[in-house]
C-alpha cells in the first residue's frame, strides 16, 4: 500500500526520441489511476520506467517514499499484468500464480495454499490444474490478475488491461477490476487508449501526448473541462465540436451564429469554441443549419447540422425528437458547457 | 488484438535493449564459446587458405617440411589449368541442371500438384521425397550406385539393358538425376509454405474470373512466389556446387569426366598432394560462396 | 465427366505415379536386399533371410564404426545445442555492441566457409596439431561448422518467445538464471529439441570430415565405413553393405519421425522460408 511520486521523469532512446519528456506525476495510495492517450504518447514507456523495466534517462520514481529509480523490477514491490497476460504456458493456473512466491524459494505447501486462496477470490477456484492454453479470455485475465496479487504487493501496474477481450466481456470485466480494486484497496495504475475505458475505471486519469501529461483529473473534470483542443477531441465518444470563431466584444462570431461569452478579448481576436454534441440542444437560438445526416446511437441519435458557411455541427438527441433529413434546426450549448480555447489550444474560459 | 502501442516492435532501443537482465558482460560470456569455436575452425581456416594457396606447401616431399611463398603462382596456374577449367565447367553443369532447374522445378511442380490431392496421398508423396532427404549421404550414394550399376543393377533391369554401366557412360547426368532426387525435399517444403502463404482470397478472385490453372499459377501465385523462388535457387545453387557427394558416387571419373570441384579440390590436396594449388583453388570456391551468399543475402533484406 | 477431365485425372494420375516410383525405387533396396539370402544390386524380391545381419554383426568394424558414429554426434550435438542455445538466448535479448554486425557474419559464414571450401586448411590444422584419429576433435571441429546455422535457427526461436514472460517473471523477482530456467527454456523447448535433431542428423552423415580426419578403420564412422567397404571389393561385402546401410541409417529416420510427430516439421532445412 503505497502512493507513487514522479519527479522531473525523462526517458530518451538512443535514437533521440523523448518518450517520457520531464514528466511530474502523483499517484495517491489507494487509487485507482489512468494512463490515457493515443498511440505513442509515452503511456506504455511511464508505465515500464516505473516497473524497472525501462530505465529512466533523468528524474526520480518513489514508490512509498522510497527512491527506487534505480532499482530492480523485482526488488520495487509492484507487480505488473502485461497486455498479453503473459501466462506462462508450460505451468498450470496454481503454479503461475503462485510464481513469485516459487521466485522466493517459498515451501510448496505455501505456494499451493495461496495460489488456492487467491483463486478463489477471483473465481477461478476449479481451474487450478488446467493450463492457460485450456481457459477462456476472460479466465486468462483474472489468472494473470491473481498472480499480480498474489504477493500482495504495494503497487499494481496494469498494460492494457481488457484490450484482449472481446467487446461484451470487456464491459463485465470492467466492472470486475473496479470492484477488485476497491476490495483490496491496492493503489493500481493502468493504461489504456479507450478513453471511456479510462473515465468509467478511474479515480484520477492521465491524458498523455508524446511523452507529457496534458491534463490531470478526475473523469469528470477532464470531460467537462478538457485543459486543450488535444484533450477535448481524444475525449468523448461523439466527436466534440471544435469551431473557429472570432471575438465580437462580449460575444463570439462562429459558424454564422453569435454565442455569448465570457472572454475579455478585443475584437477579432481568433478563438475555437468547443461543445460537445451531448451539450447542444434543439432551441430558437444558436448554432444554425440544415440537418445532413442522423446516425442512430440507440437511445439517443447524432444529428449533423450543416450551417450556412459549411461548418458541421453535430448534437445528440433524445430518440422521440429525431428530426428528418434536410430540416432546417437552430441547437444552442447548455449553460456552463461551452469551452472557449485560444489559438494555442489551451483553454481560455468556460460559458 | 494487438495493442495499438505495441511495445514489442517499438523498443527496438532503450527497452528492450536488456529484456532478461542479462547485462552486457554475462551476454558476451554467453556468446563467447559459440563464437570461439566458430573462430577456431571456420574463420581461421578460412582466412588461412588465403596463406596456403600463396605457398607451394605439398603433402610430401621437400615442400611439406619448409615450403616457400611463391606468390600468385598457384592462382596463375589455376587459370591456366585445363583440369581446373574443366571442374569449373562441370560444377555449372552441376548446378544448373540438378539445382536451378532440376529441384526448383520439380520442388515447386510437386508443391502445386499435392496441395490439390487427398491429405494421405499427400504426407506418403512428402514423406517419400523427405526420406530421400534425411537418408545419410553416403547411403544415398552407395543407393544409386546399386541402381545404376552394370550386371544387375535396378535401371539395367528395368530397361532390359544389364551392359551399359551407367555411371561410367553417363557420369554427369547420373550426377544431375542423383542430386535432384537427393535434394528436391528442400525446394519442396520451401514452396509449399510459400503456396500455403498466398492468400486464397486472390486465387478464388482469379478463378471466379475465369482463369484456367496455369493462368492462375502465372498471375496470383508466381508473384507471391518469385522472391522465394530467386532466393531457394541461390541457396540450393551454393549447396550443390560445394557437395562432395560426387565424389562417392563416381569420384571424379571417368578420367574427370565428372570432376566437379569439390571432387578437384581433394584429389589435388590429397591424391596429388598439391596443398597449395588446391587452397588457391578452395580460395577461388570461398570467393565464388561469398559472391552468391552476399547477393542472396541483399534479397533477403529487400525482401523483408 | 467430360473426355477432357478424364484424360487430365488420368495424366495427373501417371504423374503422381512417375513421381512416387522414381523416389521409392532406389529405397526399396534397402528393405529388401539385407535380408535376402542371394542379395544383388538390383530390386528384386528377396529370398527371405536373416543371415545377413548375423555376418554384418560379426564384421570386425561395422559395429564399431556405428559406435564412433554416436561418439562423434553426441558430442558434436551437445556441443553445438549447448553452445548455440547460450550465444542464441543473449543475442535475442541483448542489444551487444556489434550484434547486427556479428549476426550478419554468422549467417555470411554458414553459408560460405563450408567443409569442401575448408577442407585443406583444416586438414593441414588438424594434421599439424596432431589431431588426426582424434574423434574428439573431429566432433568439435564439425561442431564448429553447424554452430552458426544453429545459432540462427535458435534465436528466431527465442526471438518467438514473447518478451512480456521473461518481462513477467523479473517483475516477480526472479533473478536471470531463474527466468532462463523457468520460463525460457521450457517455452523454447521445441526450438531447442529441433536443433538437437538437426545436428544430430547433420553430423551423423557428414563424410567429407571424418573422412579427412579419421585414417584409423577402427576410429572411423559409419559413414566412412560405408566407403571402406565398398573400395574393398569382393562380393561378401554384399550380405554386410545392405544391413550395415539400413542400420546406419535407422537412427536418423527414427529422429525424423519422432520430431515431426512431436514437434511437427518446423524446420525446412534449417532455414527459414
Amino acid at each position: 500500500m503505497a502512493g507513487i511520486e514522479i519527479a522531473g521523469l525523462s526517458t530518451v532512446y538512443p535514437n533521440g526520441v523523448r518518450a517520457v519528456d520531464d514528466l511530474d506525476l502523483g499517484v495517491v495510495d489507494g487509487e485507482l489511476f489512468a494512463l490515457l492517450g493515443p498511440s505513442g504518447c509515452g503511456k506504455t514507456t511511464l508505465l515500464r520506467t516505473i516497473a524497472g523495466l525501462e530505465p529512466a534517462t533523468d528524474g526520480k520514481v518513489l514508490i512509498g517514499g522510497r527512491d527506487v529509480t534505480r532499482e530492480q523490477p523485482g526488488a520495487r514491490g509492484v507487480s505488473m499484468v502485461f497486455q498479453d497476460y503473459a501466462l506462462f504456458p508450460h505451468m498450470t493456473v496454481a503454479e503461475n500464480i503462485a510464481y513469485p512466491l516459487r521466485v522466493r524459494r517459498a515451501p510448496r505447501a505455501e505456494q499451493r495454499l495461496v495460489a488456492e486462496r487467491t483463486a478463489e477470490g477471483l473465481s477461478l477456484s476449479g481451474l487450478l490444474d488446467r493450463r492457460p492454453g485450456q481457459l477462456s479470455g476472460g479466465q486468462q485475465q483474472r489468472t494473470a490478475l491473481a498472480r499480480a496479487v498474489a504477493l500482495e504487493t504495494d503497487v499494481l501496474l496494469l498494460d492494457e488491461p481488457l484490450s484482449n477481450l472481446d467487446a461484451r466481456l470487456r464491459l463485465e470485466a470492467r466492472t470486475f477490476l473496479k470492484r477488485l480494486q476497491r476490495e483490496l484497496a491496492l493503489t493500481t495504475v493502468f493504461v489504456t487508449h479507450d478513453q471511456a475505458e479510462a473515465l468509467a475505471l478511474a479515480d484520477r486519469v492521465a491524458v498523455m501526448e508524446s511523452g507529457r501529461v496534458r491534463q490531470l483529473g478526475t473523469p469528470r473534470e477532464v470531460f467537462q473541462r478538457p485543459a486543450d483542443t488535444f484533450v477535448a477531441n481524444f475525449i468523448g465518444s461523439t466527436p466534440m465540436n471544435l469551431v473557429d470563431g472570432t471575438v465580437r466584444g462580449d460575444r463570439v462570431e462562429v459558424a454564422g451564429t453569435l454565442l455569448p461569452s465570457p472572454l475579455d478579448l478585443p475584437d477579432g481576436t481568433p478563438v475555437v469554441v468547443g461543445v460537445r454534441p451531448e451539450y447542444l440542444v434543439v432551441a430558437e437560438h444558436g448554432f444554425a443549419g440544415r440537418v445532413s445526416t442522423v446516425e442512430n446511437l440507440g437511445v439517443t441519435s447524432l444529428v449533423t447540422l450543416e450551417c450556412a458557411d459549411g461548418t458541421l455541427v453535430g448534437l445528440v438527441v433524445p430518440e422521440q425528437e429525431e428530426p428528418a433529413v434536410g430540416a432546417e434546426l437552430r441547437a444552442t450549448p447548455t449553460p456552463g458547457r461551452s469551452l472557449f480555447y485560444g489559438e494555442d489550444g489551451l483553454l481560455l474560459a468556460t460559458a | 488484438m494487438p495493442s495499438v502501442d505495441a511495445p514489442a516492435r517499438r523498443w527496438g532501443s532503450a527497452g528492450a535493449r536488456d529484456v532478461a537482465g542479462l547485462g552486457v558482460a554475462r551476454a558476451i560470456g554467453f556468446v563467447a564459446p559459440a563464437l570461439l569455436l566458430i573462430g577456431v575452425f571456420l574463420v581461421f581456416p578460412a582466412l588461412w587458405t588465403l596463406y596456403i594457396g600463396i605457398t607451394d606447401y605439398q603433402l610430401t616431399g621437400p615442400s611439406a617440411a619448409a615450403p616457400s611463398v611463391v606468390g600468385l603462382d598457384n592462382f596463375a596456374a589455376a587459370l591456366d589449368d585445363a583440369l581446373f577449367a574443366n571442374s569449373v565447367w562441370l560444377t555449372a553443369l552441376f548446378v544448373l541442371g540438378s539445382a536451378v532447374v532440376g529441384q526448383n522445378v520439380l520442388g515447386f511442380s510437386l508443391a502445386w500438384l499435392l496441395s490439390r490431392v487427398r491429405p494421405w496421398l499427400r504426407r506418403t508423396t512428402e514423406g517419400l521425397v523427405l526420406l530421400a532427404w534425411i537418408l545419410p549421404g553416403p547411403v544415398v550414394a552407395y543407393l544409386w550406385f546399386a541402381v545404376l550399376s552394370r550386371d544387375g543393377g535396378t535401371l539395367g533391369l528395368l530397361l532390359g539393358d544389364p551392359t551399359t554401366a551407367w555411371l561410367v557412360r553417363y557420369p554427369m547426368a547420373s550426377l544431375i538425376v542423383f542430386n535432384v532426387w537427393r535434394g528436391t525435399a528442400f525446394s519442396l517444403l520451401l514452396y509449399t509454405s510459400a503456396l500455403a502463404a498466398v492468400p486464397p482470397s486472390q486465387v478464388e478472385t482469379a478463378r471466379l474470373a475465369g482463369a484456367s490453372g496455369w493462368q492462375t499459377v502465372r498471375d496470383v501465385v508466381f508473384p507471391h512466389v518469385r522472391g522465394h523462388v530467386l532466393t531457394n535457387t541461390l541457396l540450393i545453387s551454393l549447396w550443390t556446387a560445394n557437395d562432395f557427394t560426387p565424389f562417392l558416387l563416381t569420384a571424379g571419373g571417368p578420367n574427370h569426366e565428372s570432376e566437379v570441384l569439390p571432387v578437384l579440390i581433394y584429389r589435388q590436396a590429397l591424391e596429388s598432394g598439391r596443398l597449395g594449388y588446391a587452397s588457391a583453388v578452395s580460395l577461388l570456391l570461398l570467393v565464388g560462396n561469398l559472391l552468391v551468399a552476399l547477393v542472396y543475402l541483399r534479397l533477403l533484406r529487400r525482401r523483408s | 465427366m467430360t473426355p477432357a477431365w478424364v484424360v487430365r485425372r488420368i495424366g495427373f494420375c501417371t504423374l503422381i505415379g512417375v513421381v512416387l516410383a522414381f523416389f521409392a525405387v532406389p529405397m526399396l533396396w534397402l528393405a529388401s536386399a539385407p535380408f535376402d539370402a542371394d542379395p544383388g544390386l538390383g530390386l528384386r524380391w528377396p529370398d527371405w533371410t536373416l543371415a545377413n545381419v548375423a555376418t554384418t554383426l560379426r564384421h570386425p568394424h561395422a559395429l564399431t564404426s556405428l559406435v564412433n558414429s554416436l561418439v562423434l554426434c553426441v558430442v558434436a550435438t551437445v556441443v553445438t545445442t549447448v553452445f548455440a542455445a547460450l550465444a542464441a538466448y543473449s543475442l535475442s535479448r541483448v542489444r551487444i555492441p556489434g550484434r547486427d554486425a556479428l549476426l550478419y557474419l554468422l549467417l555470411l559464414l554458414s553459408s560460405v566457409v563450408t567443409g569442401t571450401a575448408a577442407m585443406v586448411p583444416i586438414f593441414v590444422m588438424v594434421l599439424q596439431l596432431g589431431l588426426i584419429d582424434s574423434r574428439f576433435g573431429t566432433a568439435l571441429v564439425i561442431a564448429g561448422g553447424m554452430l552458426p546455422a544453429a545459432i540462427f535457427i535458435l534465436k528466431d526461436f527465442v526471438d518467438s518467445v514473447p518478451r512480456s514472460y521473461e518481462e513477467s517473471a523479473r517483475v516477480f523477482g526472479a533473478s536471470p538464471r531463474q527466468v532462463l530456467g523457468h520460463v525460457v527454456l521450457p517455452v523454447a523447448r521445441p526450438g531447442v529439441a529441433t536443433i538437437l535433431v538437426w545436428s544430430f542428423v547433420n553430423a551423423w552423415g557428414n563424410f567429407l570430415l571424418p573422412f579427412l580426419l579419421l585414417r584409423d578403420v577402427g576410429k572411423q564412422p559409419a559413414a566412412v565405413l560405408l566407403r571402406t567397404l565398398q573400395d574393398e571389393g569382393g562380393s561378401a561385402n554384399l550380405s554386410v553393405i545392405p544391413v550395415f546401410s539400413l542400420l546406419y541409417s535407422i537412427p536418423v529416420v527414427v529422429l525424423y519421425l519422432f520430431v515431426s510427430t512431436r514437434y511437427g516439421f518446423r524446420f525446412h532445412g534449417g532455414i527459414k522460408s
